[in-house]
């Protein structure tokens, strides 16, 4: 079996794990990233892109509120390619608490959280989609940011400063020896291969898998997992981000992003962080209580559904207390007689980089180095790895280097051959059980109207063509492309998308039998003969 | 608003196949027929004529023969609208549709008891009951694994020699592809663009002399249907006597040009026949009169009109035919607002793996009918008057089933003779 020696281990390639990758790397401490699917494949991809103000927070835990308003401030000034300054609005309509819609004001200055309280009709003048019911208005300084450029962004300068990152790579086995892990055993699930890393310290920045991966270790973290749906809209309702004025709750706020917008969220108590999908109810109960914030939003097409698991970490299990804050979990496993192992889990996306700066601090103080933390002032370099997921991009691209040879395989959001290209030689060989899906991850093929319907398909006789595929490779890969992309279709199968899913299932069973086992039959004989 | 005084025997909602079947049976019936609606499918169609290929579904099951595949299918479906039918009826309306496509320049074959093996762009098999003439000889070179080259080309996207060649190839050695310039234009390809530059023969010669010193070890060569739009046999048999080769066509994805193929037929023949088409226009509303006989309102806007009928059949589709619509909580039909039959809740309308065996229960959603094709509330028939056909009939689940074209051209056939008594 191979083994790969490295000083510090990253499990997860979510906005923690590769915030964290980056962060040692800037330290002088490269590591190794090895994730299980792909990059922000967990909850760091299924989250509504919102760059919180804070204001969110300010009635249940204002030590949240505060770390959100310093390091959405920070990601704005640092990482400007990742962020849409939208600004945002908290809005209360009939019937929402009164009492709430009072302290509002008082809450936030409490947490230095910007917000202003507007005319009813200006905040409708600026977002006119809003219901004429509505009773009070906020601006604050919430804000969108695109979270798979952020990770993609984050591994790039972690990989430019020496980094290693594995994808694919499922965790199957730690040994451990006299209190340590002494190594971890990998499924590489592109080439079916096993293979160990010998590591330092091993970081456990799996999300709401970080239970799974601890009790791998032996040791125990109590997580509940919390499934949110969310749903993305055809066109951008709002050009800021609105959030309902009342006690956090489901269904409350609208992100814009790009030319979509994403609704939710949801909280349904699932028993394992594999077990998370959007559902037919969920999408229902999003609407109808939306609905009365945004009335259009009831009849609004929409094209996808999608879910992410919040790692709950229960009460009387949050750690040291000395490096963690309510909002996140930072475990040091010596607590389990596990001396170099650590778990960081919880949080939200607009504090990733927070978690990753005081989990570094903590790999450090392990190492016995001393190096301080600069993704505090130091920017994000925009990567090529990250810039395809930008909506506008592939058009963009595509008219500046226009070449007469260069055909657009995803109509819907104009992605080019060439483009394709591009994304699969970074992806530098780790394609895992598809690279069509990867090829999805980082870029919007698939993200529009078809829903992968029509590009899927010229996209995997471009892989043939180009050799990344042969046999029967290509066409397991569109099916299981189409069938990933299912789970985020299924919920939202009414008015036009009950058309689009129709002529779907026409094209890929009813006309190119790809429901079936491929027919090498060579029995011509009629059974009634 | 247009008000056409003209009062016809029957107007035919929809123009994908069941649609055209049913003017063309009800026209050659003698009967006054009005024909509306999108085209629906049949611009995304393979054009190949499925009869009957799979059952069960779950057991992903194909059959050699569509008879044997019906007799199965009615046994575990009593519902299933194939059972509303006798062998011979569905032959005899089967032959008829396709004589008439003979009659207008696009023959289609196949064998009587068997389906045929076809290719798809893909790469994928699939058995099918009847084929356009233009690819009959890729299912020979198929059944037979002779040696055979695909040709693709640069700038038509979405069709790769490569991809048939390596799905394929593991039990059909001897193939080859070939990437080759368009003899005629270049950048992006569209296949109705392509089809309309062979009209000039000098293309075709071309053609040939591109792809010639590719030929040498084969014996059958494949295209992407692009092969001519009016006249394809004629273009194919041209190919054939320059290369000295087997010539088939495989269908594109769509948009396709087996769709506008079938398309020009309709548009060429019907009228001949007095059949009034009233072509991509949708009905808007229904009024039924004193008499009994249906008024529809059709089309929007200044080309708004009125169309008196004594009958109607009904062959509009399903979703994307828009003869069916959903919402939230129910699916619903868009013309008479008729019932449909439909599972209880949209969670129970689609399962969770797309490609799953069993299929989607909200595809065999759908209109019941009587024995005589009519639309059924409560055991009854709605009017006496109104007749269903094709995709949009419940307890059927043509894409899984492998039965639409058939299925469509069936029904159809069946409604008319009901309807002549």
């Amino acid at each position: 079996m191979k083994v790969i020696e490295t000083r510090i281990l990253i499990l997860g390639g979510g906005a923690t794990g590769t915030g964290l990758a980056r962060d040692l790397a800037l330290r002088g401490i490269p590591c190794l990233l090895a994730e299980r699917r792909d990059i922000n494949a967990g909850a760091s991809g299924g989250n509504h892109g919102l760059l919180h103000s804070g204001a969110r927070y300010v009635a249940s835990d204002a030590e949240s509120a505060i770390e959100c308003r310093e390091e959405g401030a920070i990601l704005k000034k640092l990482a400007p390619q990742c962020i849409e300054d939208t600004g945002g609005l908290f809005v209360a309509v009939e019937g929402d608490d009164e009492k709430y819609i009072a302290d509002f004001q008082s809450m936030c200055d409490a947490s230095d959280v910007p917000a202003h309280e507007i005319d009813i009709r200006e905040a409708r003048e600026l977002e006119p989609v809003l219901s004429d019911k509505l009773i009070a208005a906020y601006s604050v300084e919430d804000g969108a940011v695109d979270p798979f450029m952020l990770s993609l962004d984050n591994l790039a300068q972690s990989v430019a400063l020496g980094g290693q990152y594995l994808r694919n790579a499922k965790l199957i086995d730690f040994s451990k020896d006299n209190g340590r892990i002494q190594r971890s055993t990998f499924l590489d699930q592109t080439t079916g291969e096993q293979f160990a890393v010998e590591a330092e310290i091993v970081v456990n920045a799996t999300g709401a898998w970080a239970g799974i991966v601890a009790a791998l270790a032996g040791a125990h973290i109590n997580i509940l997992y919390s499934s949110g749906s969310l749903l993305i809209t055809q066109d951008r309702i709002t050009k800021r981000v609105v959030n309902r004025l009342r006690k956090a709750a489901d269904s409350d706020i609208l992100v814009p992003g790009g030319t979509v917008s994403v609704l939710g969220t949801t909280s349904v108590t699932i028993d394992s962080p594999d077990l998370c999908r959007p559902s037919v109810a969920e999408t229902n109960s999003i609407i109808e209580d939306a609905r009365a914030m945004i009335p259009v939003l009831d009849t609004t097409r929409y094209i996808r559904a999608y879910a992410g698991v919040r790692p709950l970490v229960l009460l009387g299990d949050s750690g040291d207390a000395r490096n963690v804050s309510r909002n996140f979990s930072l475990i040091d496993h010596a607590r389990d007689d596990v001396d170099n192992f650590i778990t960081i889990t919880g949080g939200k996306l607009t504090t990733y980089r927070l978690m990753a700066e005081r989990t570094a601090d903590m790999v450090c103080a392990k190492l016995g180095v001393d190096a301080k933390c600069t993704t505090r002032t130091e920017p994000l370099p925009p990567s090529t790895m990250g810039r395809w997921t930008e909506p506008g991009l592939g058009p963009k691209s595509w008219i500046q280097n226009r070449d007469a040879d260069d055909l657009i395989l995803c109509e819907c959001e104009m992605v080019s051959r060439n483009a394709i290209n591009a994304i699969v030689e970074n992806m530098g060989g780790m394609h895992g059980n598809s690279i069509l899906k990867a090829i999805g991850m980082r870029s919007r093929v698939g993200k529009g109207p078809c829903q992968g319907g029509f590009c899927g398909l010229r996209i995997t006789g471009h892989l043939y063509d180009e050799g990344y595929v042969s046999e029967a490779k290509g066409i397991e890969e569109l099916q299981s492309f189409v069938g990933r992309r299912w789970r985020g279709f299924s919920p939202i199968l009414w008015g036009l998308p009950m058309v689009q899913a129709d002529l779907q299932e026409a094209l890929y069973c009813g006309a190119l039998d790809l429901e079936l086992h491929d027919d090498d039959d060579d029995d011509f004989t009629c059974e009634d003969a | 608003m247009i008000k056409d005084d003209t009062i016809y025997d029957v107007m035919v909602i929809g123009a994908g196949f069941a649609g055209m079947a049913a003017a063309l049976f009800a026209s050659a019936q003698g009967l006054k027929v009005v024909q509306t609606g999108a085209t629906g499918g049949i611009d995304f169609s393979t054009g190949f004529i499925d009869l009957m290929g799979v059952h069960p579904m779950e057991e992903g099951k194909r059959w050699n023969s569509p008879w044997a595949a019906i007799d199965a299918a009615v046994k575990d479906y009593p519902k299933h609208p194939y059972a509303l039918l006798k062998r011979d009826e569905i032959a005899e309306a089967i032959d008829t549709f396709t004589d008439f496509l003979a009659q207008n320049g696009l023959d289609y074959v196949g064998h009587s008891e068997r389906n045929s093996r076809a290719l798809t762009p893909a790469g994928t098999v699939k058995r099918t009951y009847r084929v356009p003439k233009t690819a009959w000889k890729g299912t020979l070179a198929l059944e037979s694994k002779a040696p055979t080259l695909f040709v693709d080309f640069h700038g038509l996207k979405g069709f790769s020699g490569k991809q048939l060649v390596e799905t394929r190839k593991r039990n059909w050695p001897g193939l080859k592809t070939v990437r080759i310039q368009f003899p005629s234009g270049s950048g992006e390809l569209y296949p109705e663009h392509m089809a309309w530059a062979l009209a000039d023969p000098a293309v075709r010669e071309k053609l040939v002399a591109e792809i010639l010193p590719h030929c040498d070890d084969v014996e059958y060569v494949g295209f992407p249907a692009i092969l001519g739009l009016n006249d394809p046999q004629q273009v194919v048999a041209q190919l054939e006597e320059l290369s000295g080769k087997h010539i088939f066509e495989i269908p594109t994805m769509p948009p396709s040009i087996a769709g506008p193929r079938l398309r020009a037929v309709f548009d060429r023949g019907l009228p001949v026949l007095g059949v009034r088409t009233l072509s991509q226009k949708m009905v808007t509303g229904v009024e039924k009169l004193g008499d009994g006989s249906f008024q529809f309102a059709v089309g929007s806007g200044a080309a708004a009109s009125t169309v008196n009928a004594k009958s109607a059949i009904l062959a509009s589709g399903r979703f994307f035919g828009k003869g069916l619509r959903a919402d939230r909580n129910s699916v619903s039909e868009a013309v008479f607002n008729l019932p449909v039959v439909q599972p209880g809740n949209r969670d129970e309308w689609h399962l969770h793996e797309f490609f799953d065996h069993k299929g989607h229960p909200v595809n065999m959603a759908g209109i019941e009918v009587d024995e005589q094709l009519r639309p059924l509330n409560a055991g009854q028939p709605v009017h006496d008057n109104l007749y269903a056909a094709g995709a949009i009939l419940a307890h059927q689940d043509w894409m899984r089933m492998k039965c639409g074209a058939g299925l469509a051209i069936a029904t159809a056939f069946k409604a008319v003779k009901a309807m002549k008594g």
